[in-house]
């Protein structure tokens, strides 16, 4: 009781900081969050070549991203672990029935149609996989023993391989890298790690071995996509042109001549980060990595500040995840990481992943929110 | 304690999980400490030159098309080429007003809306630096014409471009095929990469059958360009490479020849070399001309060739699907023979009709009078359309329709040509799926003498006359010979595929009956046994017509003149070792004995000549 008492006299008595407070919405994390969708609207008038439709479409999914974020805010977290497994075998079910329809229709399938409408149940499977782990680890002892870490990684190689089967390479790397996190942050020991590196480093030279020509091609050009520079690598060409020519301070708003002259392909999509830097310059570019930065840092504090295992993995987990999203995608467009096909965070044009990202935020602040303040 | 049941330690945990996060922190931090040391490198100490490649100079990156394989003849004729001919381009990305420029070159030549549509279809699809044609195989007039106003137009040049040509035109037009433009509904399927710089795809024939192999590699430039688009320097190249060249188990001049015997015929010639069931001729008559299908051929033109009442775009040699008529009689007396039903020897009297047992009606012989007492020989001799109802009737459908399928009658050959056909060879399990109806008698009876429901294509006949020549050795007809890049060298057939088990006695007699049509006193080829010093086993057919099924209208004042029976005959030479099998149709040509007969025989001869000069 004291605590809260005290809690109330250090709140400024605004009208909208209760009102946030009755939302369950996290302050610091959800002004954060506010900026980098600001900054979307910014850049993508620009990038989306000042079409106000787009803008739009862009605003209506935001919307709905961050009432679905909202609307999760409210759900005790002991819900989210209650619905761990449930979740997670529909997301399984999902991967298979869109594997079978893929095999059925002869191509490549992501999607689910429903009828009324259509969703990858991969984009879902983001967040169920870390939640399935962080169920599955915090019923046990931690740091987890080997055969749990077995049972974690069996957990969700199904998902992984249903997902890169697709083909998806970035979804399911991301999905791999959350459900790693939860391992890592469980207190995987850094033995197994490094064992773990090792142990696929020796591997490659065998597969190296067993693979065919035109298989060691796809991997050479998956490596440096500037081997096919009239595809993957033109993106590149043009990505570091733009990028490069935005120096330390920047064209200016609306002053990106690569996008504008359609020399830079996705510019609205995977590469408005080099439109961003185009425009924005260096300063810019710091300035939005210090603001990703920020969010991060506020994640990893309710991380922290959760009060039980399951909450802490999974927060700590969702975290991570999303500044893998920022460092693949940014890594991609400035040309150190190869490309695959992961918007950025929170900024690209496209509704799918923003709605993810925003229920993820919306997870760690139900998280924050209902936590039990206990006397001391 | 036991391990197994070890207790959770929460202080322990949150200690861990604490300094799990910090070690997390500390990586993310390592990491955009990277992302910025990689965008400072690129953004303040690469600055300058980005910014000037940006501004002044631009890096573009222009596709070199590949070389389109040539298609040769068996002789390194060449059936399909590529010549350099002058092409109108432009380069949308340097044009200020398209539509405005379009206008004016309208003004100044020759260039149809369905040009101009098919640029703008094809400009959507190239990047907007890419050079798009407009105006292809443009005159020398035409050049010096637009070379005058050149500086008025920037972005639109004159090229010389590699275009496709096939200098045999209408001959070969149903083997080779043609290219043409990538239509809107390719370019959804097809993989862009590979098509990038070019604008031409196979679409019929051996252009489209072995399009992967023919279109070769693309590569491409980067250049710096200035502000003006002018190159002004290559900073590298990766050379595109040509596709592989084809030979053709094909020979030209033999093609000529079937081609011109056919003369005012409509219909078709097929000849294959029975050893290596290599194609030598693959005649369609009306050909018609490729060429204008490079380019763009316009939608007058085309309709012209579409409702044309003989055809020409049709390959009758491939999807020609026609009564087979009296050509079926070999095979079905040697289905007698195997399956033990009757003799060699076994003699009839044809009074000139046949009646089934308690059954008014009369199945005529094409003989008003009848042939008197016949063998199987002098039934095939002859062709007693009696001898072969009352074998028929014997054999029964279901045993017909499962012998001749062995020879690929009513299944489609296999045949290294896109849009063959099945043809029909009919059973009662057809009848009753198809039809919905039992079988008759009484269509046993007309499938014996090859009418009724039995339909097949000029190949067919041709790759069953082979596989008999052969003693049931079959050969998948094929007309690629080689495939030469230059990596290697693909030397495609020659192996048998299958073996129908027959008896060697049974093949020899049938063969006898055969090489009597032509050297017999009786019969229904003889004509062509006096100019020749070999001996040629054939069989002469007449179709009833019920003319060819295709979607296309027919010409209602034509149908009197072409109620004329076709004229059919399929043979193979020498008897004693056969070397080239051949199958004639001649469309309303009347009688297989004197109209197709001959053709064929002008094949045999001249290619049995050739082998002969050929050897010293």
């Amino acid at each position: 009781m004291r605590t809260e008492m005290r809690n109330e006299q250090f709140q400024p008595p605004s009208l909208l900081g209760n009102l946030l407070r009755k939302l369950h919405i996290d302050i610091p994390l959800f002004i954060g969050l506010l900026l980098i969708c600001a900054t979307s609207f910014v850049i993508l008038y620009s990038a989306g070549g000042q079409e106000l439709p787009l803008l739009i479409r862009h605003a209506t999914r935001m919307g709905f991203a961050i009432l679905l974020m909202i609307v999760l805010a409210h759900i005790n977290p002991r819900r989210f672990q209650t619905f761990s497994v449930a979740l997670f075998s529909v997301c399984v079910l999902l991967l298979l029935a869109v594997a079978v329809m893929g095999q059925i229709s002869m191509g490549a399938q992501r999607w689910l149609d429903l009828g009324f409408f259509r969703f990858q149940p991969s984009e879902f499977t983001k967040i169920s996989a870390p939640m399935m782990v962080a169920w599955y680890l915090s019923e046990r002892a931690l740091p987890p023993k080997p055969k749990h870490v077995l049972g974690a990684a069996t957990l969700l190689i199904v998902p992984v391989l249903l997902i890169a089967k697709q083909p998806d390479l970035g979804t399911s790397l991301l999905v791999a890298s959350s459900g790693a996190a939860v391992l890592f942050f469980a207190g995987l020991s850094w033995w197994f790690m490094l064992g773990i590196v090792a142990l696929l480093a020796s591997l490659t030279p065998v597969l190296w071995h067993f693979m065919r020509d035109y298989q060691r091609n796809r991997v050479l050009t998956f490596m440096n996509p500037e081997a096919d520079p009239m595809g993957a690598g033109y993106h590149i060409i043009q990505s570091k042109i733009a990028i490069g020519s935005g120096g330390i301070n920047g064209k200016g708003w609306l002053g990106s001549s690569q996008a504008e002259l359609d020399f830079l392909p996705e510019s609205s999509t995977d590469f408005i980060f080099a439109v961003f830097a185009e425009e924005f310059g260096l300063f810019g570019c710091v300035g939005l990595l210090v603001l990703y930065l920020l969010v991060i840092s506020r994640c990893f504090y309710i991380a922290v500040q959760a009060q039980d295992t399951y909450s802490r993995l999974l927060a700590g987990s969702l975290a991570f995840t999303f500044f893998v999203y920022v460092f693949v995608n940014i890594g991609m467009v400035i040309g150190v990481l190869p490309v695959v096909g992961v918007p950025l965070p929170l900024v690209s044009y496209g509704g799918t992943s923003m709605v993810t990202l925003m229920a993820g935020f919306g997870i760690l602040m139900s998280i924050h929110t209902h936590r039990k303040l206990l006397p001391v | 304690m036991d391990r197994k049941f070890a207790i959770k330690d929460p202080l322990a945990e949150s200690r861990l999980f604490l300094s799990r996060i910090v070690a997390a922190f500390i990586l993310i931090l390592f990491l955009i400490a990277g992302l910025v040391v990689r965008l400072v490198y690129l953004q303040v100490v690469g600055h300058e030159h980005y910014a000037t490649l940006s501004k002044d100079n631009r890096i573009k990156i222009s596709p070199l098309p590949p070389t389109r394989g040539v298609i040769y003849d068996r002789k390194g004729r060449m059936l399909a080429e590529n010549v350099p001919t002058y092409s109108l381009e432009l380069i949308p990305e340097q044009i200020e007003n398209i539509d405005d420029t379009l206008l004016r070159l309208q003004k100044l030549l020759d260039i149809s809306e369905e040009k101009i549509d098919l640029f703008q279809k094809q400009r959507k699809r190239n990047k907007s630096f890419t050079s798009t044609p407009l105006l292809q195989n443009l005159s020398d007039e035409d050049v010096a014409k637009f070379a005058v106003v050149r500086p008025y137009f920037p972005g639109v040049d004159v090229y010389a471009r590699l275009v496709r040509h096939y200098p045999y035109g209408d001959l070969a037009s149903h083997v080779v095929g043609y290219v043409g433009r990538i239509n809107e509904k390719e370019m959804q399927t097809l993989p862009l990469a590979k098509y990038r710089g070019t604008n031409h795809i196979g679409k019929t024939g051996i252009e489209k059958t072995y399009e992967e192999h023919l279109l070769g590699t693309a590569g491409y430039e980067e250049i710096e360009t200035n502000a003006q688009a002018r190159a002004v320097n290559t900073v590298a190249t990766v050379e595109p490479v040509s596709g592989s060249n084809i030979y053709l188990t094909l020979d030209i001049d033999l093609q000529k020849i079937a081609y011109d015997a056919l003369s005012e015929y409509n219909g078709a010639a097929v000849a294959i070399e029975i050893k290596t069931g290599g194609v030598l001729v693959f005649a369609s008559r009306p050909g018609f001309d490729p060429n204008p299908f490079v380019s763009g051929i316009t939608g007058k033109e085309y309709k012209a060739l579409q409702d044309s009442p003989d055809q020409p775009l049709y390959n009758r040699a491939l999807r020609g699907q026609y009564p087979p008529g009296s050509t079926v009689k070999p095979f079905l007396a040697l289905a007698g023979l195997e399956y033990g039903v009757t003799e060699f020897n076994h003699r009839l009297f044809c009074p000139g009709y046949y009646k089934l047992p308690n059954v008014d009606h009369k199945y005529r012989d094409w003989k008003k009078g009848g042939h008197g007492m016949v063998d199987m020989n002098d039934a095939i001799t002859q062709s007693c359309d009696v001898y072969f109802y009352d074998l028929a009737l014997a054999l029964g459908i279901d045993k017909m329709h499962a012998f001749m399928d062995k020879f690929s009658f009513g299944r489609k050959t296999g045949i290294d040509l896109v849009g063959e056909v099945d043809g029909l060879m009919p059973s009662k399990d057809w009848k009753k799926h198809y039809r919905s109806q039992a079988w008759f008698p009484g269509e046993t009876l007309i499938t014996g003498i090859g009418q009724g429901y039995t339909q097949a294509t000029p190949l067919q006949l041709a790759h069953a006359t082979a596989t008999l020549a052969s003693y049931g050795k079959v050969i998948t007809p094929h007309l690629v010979h080689s495939i030469i890049s230059a990596d290697y060298a693909d030397m495609i057939g020659g192996k048998a595929d299958a073996l129908i088990p027959l008896k060697t006695q049974n093949v020899e007699n049938i063969i006898k009956g055969m090489t009597n049509v032509v050297h017999g006193s009786r019969g229904t080829a003889g004509r062509l046994a006096k100019a020749i010093t070999y001996q040629i086993a054939g069989k002469t057919g007449t179709a009833q017509v019920f003319t060819i099924k295709q979607e296309e209208k027919y010409n209602e004042d034509a149908i009197d003149f072409k109620m004329r029976d076709h004229a059919l005959f399929i043979a193979f030479a020498p008897v004693h070792d056969p070397q080239i099998a051949v199958a004639i149709i001649a469309e309303h040509g009347g009688h297989g004995g004197s109209v197709a007969a001959p053709i064929a025989g002008e094949i045999i001869d001249a290619y049995l000549n050739q082998k002969k000069d050929a050897q010293p």
